[in-house]
Parts: structure tokens; C-alpha cells; sequence
């Protein structure tokens, strides 16, 4: 299953609602392609929501971890929202889980933006 | 004694990565691993082709990547080789530290440390050979011993 991304703007934030697998290849560069997107029209509050993301390999650790640095050099914030058990277990084992700012409420991860 | 073998030669592209996960896949599930390390086995293995296209072979279309698996009684062995210039693994950073944490790859050998019980790489100027090992416990155990 490839990689699917919607987003949906509330209260200032961009949620990006994905679903799939982040892999090399397509998945990492729809990421890359939608992350872009949203910083070229001036959003950058980033809300991942990465519920429905069951698979993530090494590549898409590298694509969030890139997504995450090129949103922070622009002045803005992309955070984590609803990790699976499986992309929670490997940002733990990366030490990723406390770089990024990993939410599992949304009204809440929404808040904290502002 | 049980030992299965079986061997697969891919083109160096990314769909070989695909193909040898869900070989991958395949195998351990039928050998009788648990679903969460059959996700490891699979991952791992991915890990290791994405290194053989990528690193070793460079997307070569001259160049092969080959995939063998052998079950064995005690446990699950997978090789995957490419015929490039040999992978320098001491010259890969440690992802953990504190300084590499941000930088976009160098993560993959990790991962396959951290998803298989054993992981052994080989390189020569002729190509890179990993080796990653899946012991049988628990319920692929019981399920090695119902099969002999």
C-alpha cells in the first residue's frame, strides 16, 4: 500500500493526515513533495497524523526526521500526532521520540501550537 | 534434521526491495515466527536490499542483488549480497549519537541490529554481504519441533 496524504486546516494548523506505508521511494516523496507544498503557501504549523501509517523503514525515519528540520529552519513546527505501536517502537530505539514532539490527542496537539 | 533453502537474483532496482521484503515476509511466516518478528524479519531484510541497490550496487542495472534464505533447525538465515565496491561499515556514524540524530540517513545497520538476533557483514572490492540470523523461540519453536 502506497503512502496517502490529506490535510485539513484547524484553528491555524495544518494537519496532515497520512496513511500507508513512508518507504523509499513513493511514500518518502509524497511526504517530501506535501511537506514543501505547505511551507511554500506559508503554513508552518505542521500537525503529522500518522494513525493510519503501519509501516515506516529507515528511509521514512530519515524523510520525517528531514521534514521535521526543514520546518524548524523556517521558523515553524512539525509535530507527531498518533503513532502506531510499530513507528513508536522504532523512534524509541532511534532516539527520535524525544526530538520530535509526539502528541496523542489532537484537540490537545492543536492547543499547543499556540 | 529440517533445512530449507531457497535463493533469489534481482535486478538492482527499487522494486527488488519490495520483492525481498515480501519474500521475506513470506518465508518467516511459514517458518512459524511470531507476527512481530516476522515484521522484524521482513523489515530487516528490506533494510538490507535497500543498502545492496542503493549503496552497493548503485541502481547498476549491470549488477545483481541476491537474496538467499536457510531454515535451519535453530533459527532463520538470510543473505543478502551485491556486487559493489564493498561496504565500509566503520565508516558509518553512530545514528545514536547525539550529534547524528538529525542527519536524514545512516540508520539501516542500526535497525538491523536492533530487528534480528544476530547480523554479520562481509565486504570485499567485489561486493557486500550481510548475514542476518532470526533464532526460533517461543511459538516458532514449538512450531519447528511439531514439523520434524
Amino acid at each position: 500500500m502506497s503512502m496517502k496524504v490529506s490535510t485539513r486546516q484547524v484553528d491555524g494548523v495544518v494537519v496532515m493526515d497520512m496513511s500507508g506505508r513512508i518507504t523509499l521511494g513513493e511514500g518518502s516523496v509524497v511526504l517530501r513533495d506535501a511537506v514543501r507544498e505547505l511551507l511554500s503557501k506559508g503554513n508552518k504549523k505542521i500537525l503529522a497524523n500518522l494513525a493510519e501509517v503501519n509501516y515506516i523503514d529507515s528511509s521514512g525515519i530519515g524523510e520525517l526526521v528531514s521534514a521535521f528540520t526543514t520546518v524548524k529552519n523556517q521558523g515553524g513546527e512539525l509535530k507527531l500526532l498518533n503513532l502506531t505501536k510499530k513507528v513508536h517502537d522504532l523512534l524509541q530505539i532511534t532516539k527520535l521520540y524525544t526530538v520530535f514532539d509526539v502528541k496523542d490527542n489532537e484537540a490537545a496537539a492543536i492547543k499547543s501550537f499556540n | 534434521m529440517t533445512v530449507k533453502q531457497v535463493s533469489y537474483t534481482f535486478e538492482s532496482t527499487l522494486e527488488t526491495i519490495n520483492h525481498a521484503e515480501e519474500q521475506a515476509s513470506r518465508i518467516a511466516t511459514a517458518a512459524g515466527f511470531s507476527e512481530d518478528d516476522v515484521m522484524s524479519i521482513a523489515m530487516a531484510v528490506r533494510e538490507a536490499a535497500v543498502n545492496a541497490v542503493l549503496h552497493g550496487n548503485a541502481y547498476d542495472p549491470g549488477k545483481k542483488v541476491t537474496l538467499a534464505f536457510d531454515q535451519g533447525d535453530k533459527d532463520l538465515t538470510i543473505v543478502v549480497r551485491d556486487q559493489g565496491k564493498g561496504l565500509d561499515v566503520d565508516s558509518i556514524p553512530d545514528p545514536l549519537a547525539p550529534e547524528n540524530l538529525l542527519k536524514q540517513s545512516g540508520r539501516g545497520i542500526f535497525l538491523m541490529r536492533s530487528l534480528m538476533d544476530e547480523v554479520q557483514i562481509k565486504a570485499s572490492e567485489t561486493g557486500t554481504e550481510v548475514k542476518l540470523i532470526k533464532h526460533f523461540h517461543g511459538d516458532a519453536a514449538d512450531s519447528q519441533e511439531a514439523s520434524q
